[in-house]
């Protein structure tokens, strides 16, 4: 898996993974930024909602869900 | 920096914010942080002012202002909407920005969240490049402490440059020490030294080449270092705010100055700069300028945390991993909300009836009075039977619900479980093309739909919240929530006897609320294929940690900020109605009354939807509040036919069997009350949030329609089996 870059959605519940790349432009990437994805920033994917979609995941000590579309534009290398 | 003139730009940023200064000396003080830090906690607790606290994303949504007296001082706060940053531009974190940086405020205190400080850490630093009149208040440290993290607070301070005040606003733990933090801040006393972020070298000496062309327009009234970078970073915005507030022109140093900047400093060739697009030019550098504040962000807070990590957090994932889970997660949100309806059912009951003993015990009393003092029988018509009779009605109906409900809500919503809702059913708002957060506008519905109808600015996205604004209707209020209460405890449950009752009635209670919600879900993707297209935009949740929710305050701010306020407001309205009721029933044209000619034009329409007129009446008299549609209906009836004593909830059952009602009449009621026109207040305040009347129109005609399709194909549909 080493420097494989996969989308933050594949990630399986309960594992860490590295942010890599941002691939989402303009507000979107803003929005990632400022909730510290940038480059290097270790994220847990926590827990999925009961129909599988958003996925929560621990980011820089706060719990965030992410829905699909957003987690796709984040690609991050497993852990 | 900070303004030396008061220019009128300045004062028109005040009178946008409503600020009422008692005297020139007195201090205003910005109070900034991320959402759900606590920070209305710190205000409420600093100015006493009564503000709701909620423990979800973005709740302040409007500025709330207040003031305290410290050392004969006079401080003004203003409470600024809770943002993540200051960097990206949604209206909250614009709003926020703007006063800082042009309110001129004497000092900012920006509050964080002990439990998460990295995070809120993102904001300070960002302040700190605004203004050195700052000073951070690190909340929730008894959070931080039964969570088993440890702050140096003053290593922070050092590092930051800047007086760090560790506080628990809840139980009013070292707010006095903010309060003279503060004072000392505002009055120069301590002289701060914030932090300076130090970018890479490109960035650095593009702000110092920037810098350069427009300090000599900015003149010292604004940090021009902090302009210069806004300007690197892109956000033209900022160009505006500065011509409106201060009345200097930067425009012409925007765009192509900027990228001159850029190509000055780096290796790329000019035309190219100049020909690439704002977000090709800027994108990398806006990159480079977060994750420069995130870094540093992350150093001053391993420097200063001391936590044992992974551990902290565990005990909110083992509760997650049960109310968020494929198996529980739904099923336990909807017998949540069951159990909720059924302690107020079983335990409104009782209160009900006693203070309907009483209050109708006063009636007879009244009715004494005035015929031992020989006072006319219109008037004690009027004013008892119809004045009297509905205000007592709407407060023995309303008062006990709503005393019950409001607090095991607050209760809920205080843990932190509102997030959650959200979490769970996000996925059933994006089939439907809408927003998440649509689940947290209506749990505010339930307290107020026009309060719901506010607190959907937390979606950004306009189609979004229209969508959200046009559907919060279908969750009932607590104003029709009592009808509901009251027509299934009467009517449906009171066919059953026994323990089976109250059961009963719980069920129907969470059925209609569930269709109202699956109603949201079925319009909102209706809207988004017809008149509102799109698809759904991004989605960011934040779940808080779970608190330890405060009881005592949660009851009285239940009682005082909702209880008595909505029964305030339908007593108001109540009086008048009941007075035209009794009106309407004894001004008689051609021997037949008001109230009758009304009713009997409405009833072939009322029959089709499986109601009568009176019912229909009550909905339309009920517009201004729909507290009071149940009594006038009761009104109606007693008003037309033999009169009756109604001391208790058998009495009105057997009043309404009497007036032709069946269960079919009873469950079209329920349903016409999920779904029919909003009251005044809420179509007012869609009218104010949107800004037209269209949108306002469709928020009308939207749930109407889904009343009457829903009425007229349920009881024709019954009618044609003959079950009733």
């Amino acid at each position: 898996m080493e420097g494989t870059k996969i989308p933050l959605h594949l990630i399986p519940c309960g594992k860490s993974a590295r942010v890599k790349e941002l691939t989402s432009s303009g507000n979107l990437r803003r929005r990632m930024l400022d909730l510290g994805l940038v480059i290097d920033t270790v994220v847990e994917s926590l827990r999925k909602s009961p129909s599988g979609d958003p996925i929560a995941y621990e980011i820089r000590g706060a719990v965030i869900a992410l829905r699909s579309e957003e987690a796709s534009k984040i690609l991050v290398e497993l852990i | 920096m900070g303004l030396t003139s008061q220019s009128t730009g300045v004062n028109a940023l005040k009178e946008m914010l409503d600020i009422q200064l008692s005297s020139s000396d007195d201090i205003i003080v910005a109070l900034a942080g991320n959402p759900n830090t606590g920070k209305s906690t710190v205000f409420n607790s600093l100015t006493g002012l009564n503000q709701h606290t909620g423990n979800w994303t973005g709740k302040t949504v409007t500025t709330a202002q207040g003031n305290y007296k410290y050392r004969d001082e006079n401080f003004i706060l203003v409470d600024l909407p809770g943002t993540y940053s200051l960097l990206s531009n949604s209206i909250e974190e614009e709003v926020a920005r703007d006063f800082i940086c042009f309110g001129n405020p004497n000092a900012t205190v920006v509050v964080t969240d002990a439990t998460c400080l990295e995070r809120n850490l993102n904001l300070v630093l960002q302040i700190l490049e605004m203004t050195d009149k700052v000073v951070v208040c690190v909340n929730l440290m008894d959070e931080a402490k039964r969570k088993k993290i440890r702050i140096d607070l003053k290593r922070l301070s050092e590092l930051l440059g800047v007086p760090v005040i560790g506080t628990s606003a809840r139980s009013g733990e070292g707010l006095e020490e903010l309060m003279d933090a503060v004072y000392k801040v505002s009055h120069n006393e301590i002289t701060t030294k914030p932090i300076r972020i130090q970018y890479d070298d490109d960035i650095e000496n593009t702000i110092q080449y920037i810098e350069e062309k427009i300090k000599k327009s900015v003149d010292n009234k604004i940090n021009s270092r902090w302009v210069s970078l806004k300007l690197i970073d892109g956000d033209m915005s900022i160009i505006d705010s500065i011509n409106k507030y201060i009345g200097i022109d930067l425009s012409n140093i925007t765009n192509n100055e900027t990228k001159l900047g850029l190509a000055e400093v780096s290796s790329t060739p000019l035309s190219e700069v100049l020909s690439t697009s704002n977000d090709l030019a800027y994108g990398d550098l806006r990159d480079r300028i977060v994750s420069s504040i995130v870094k540093l962000a992350e150093n001053i807070s391993h420097q200063v945390v001391n936590s044992q990590r992974q551990k902290h957090n565990e005990l909110d994932r083992k509760i997650d991993n049960i109310l968020t889970s494929k198996a529980f997660g739904i099923p336990t949100m909807i017998a949540l909300l069951g159990i909720i309806f059924w302690i107020t059912i079983v335990g409104a009951n009782v209160p009900s009836d006693a203070i309907a003993y009483v209050l109708f015990g006063i009636e007879d009393k009244l009715t004494y009075l005035f015929t031992t003092y020989n006072l006319p029988n219109w008037l004690h018509g009027a004013l008892v039977l119809g004045v009297y009779r509905t205000l007592a009605w709407v407060v023995s109906v309303m008062l006990p619900p709503m005393a019950i409900f409001f607090p095991l809500f607050t209760l809920l919503e205080d843990l932190g479980y509102l997030p959650r809702i959200a979490f769970n059913l996000d996925n059933f708002f994006k089939k439907a093309c809408a927003h998440g957060k649509q689940a947290l506008t209506m749990c505010m519905g339930f307290g107020c739909n026009a309060a719901g109808v506010i607190g959907c600015r937390i979606i950004d996205s306009p189609r979004e919240r229209l969508i959200a604004i046009i559907t919060n209707f279908f969750v009932p209020c607590n104003g029709r929530f009592p009808i509901l209460i009251a027509v299934t405890t009467i009517f449906i449950a009171g066919a059953v006897s026994g323990p089976m009752q109250s059961v009963i009635a719980t069920l129907s209670i969470t059925l209609v609320i569930i269709l109202g919600v699956i109603m949201t879900l079925l319009v909102s993707k209706i809207l988004s294929k017809t008149i509102l297209k799109g698809l759904p935009s991004s989605f960011t949740l934040e779940l808080p940690p779970y608190r330890k929710p405060q009881v005592g305050r949660i009851i009285v701010r239940s009682i005082f900020d909702r209880t008595i306020f909505v029964l305030g407001r339908a007593v108001i309205v109540a009086a008048p109605a009941g007075l035209i009721i009794w009106l309407m029933a004894n001004v008689n044209i051609s021997g037949i009354s008001l109230l009758d000619h009304s009713a009997g034009f409405l009833q072939p329409f009322a029959n089709l939807l499986g109601m009568d007129g009176y019912i229909l009446m009550a909905f339309i008299l009920g517009l201004p509040a729909n507290e009071i549609v149940m009594p006038i209906i009761i009104m109606s009836y007693m008003a037309t036919g033999t009169m009756i004593e109604l001391e208790n909830l058998e009495a009105l059952r057997s009043l309404l069997i009497s007036n032709g009602w069946t269960w079919l009449t009873a469950i079209n009621v329920m349903l016409f009350c999920l779904m029919h026109f909003p009251c005044a207040t809420t179509l007012l305040t869609i009218k104010k949030e949107t800004k037209s009347w269209k949108w306002t129109f469709v928020s009308f005609l939207v749930p109407t329609i889904a009343g009457i399709t829903l009425t007229f194909t349920f009881t024709q549909i019954v009618r044609l089996l003959g079950l009733a």
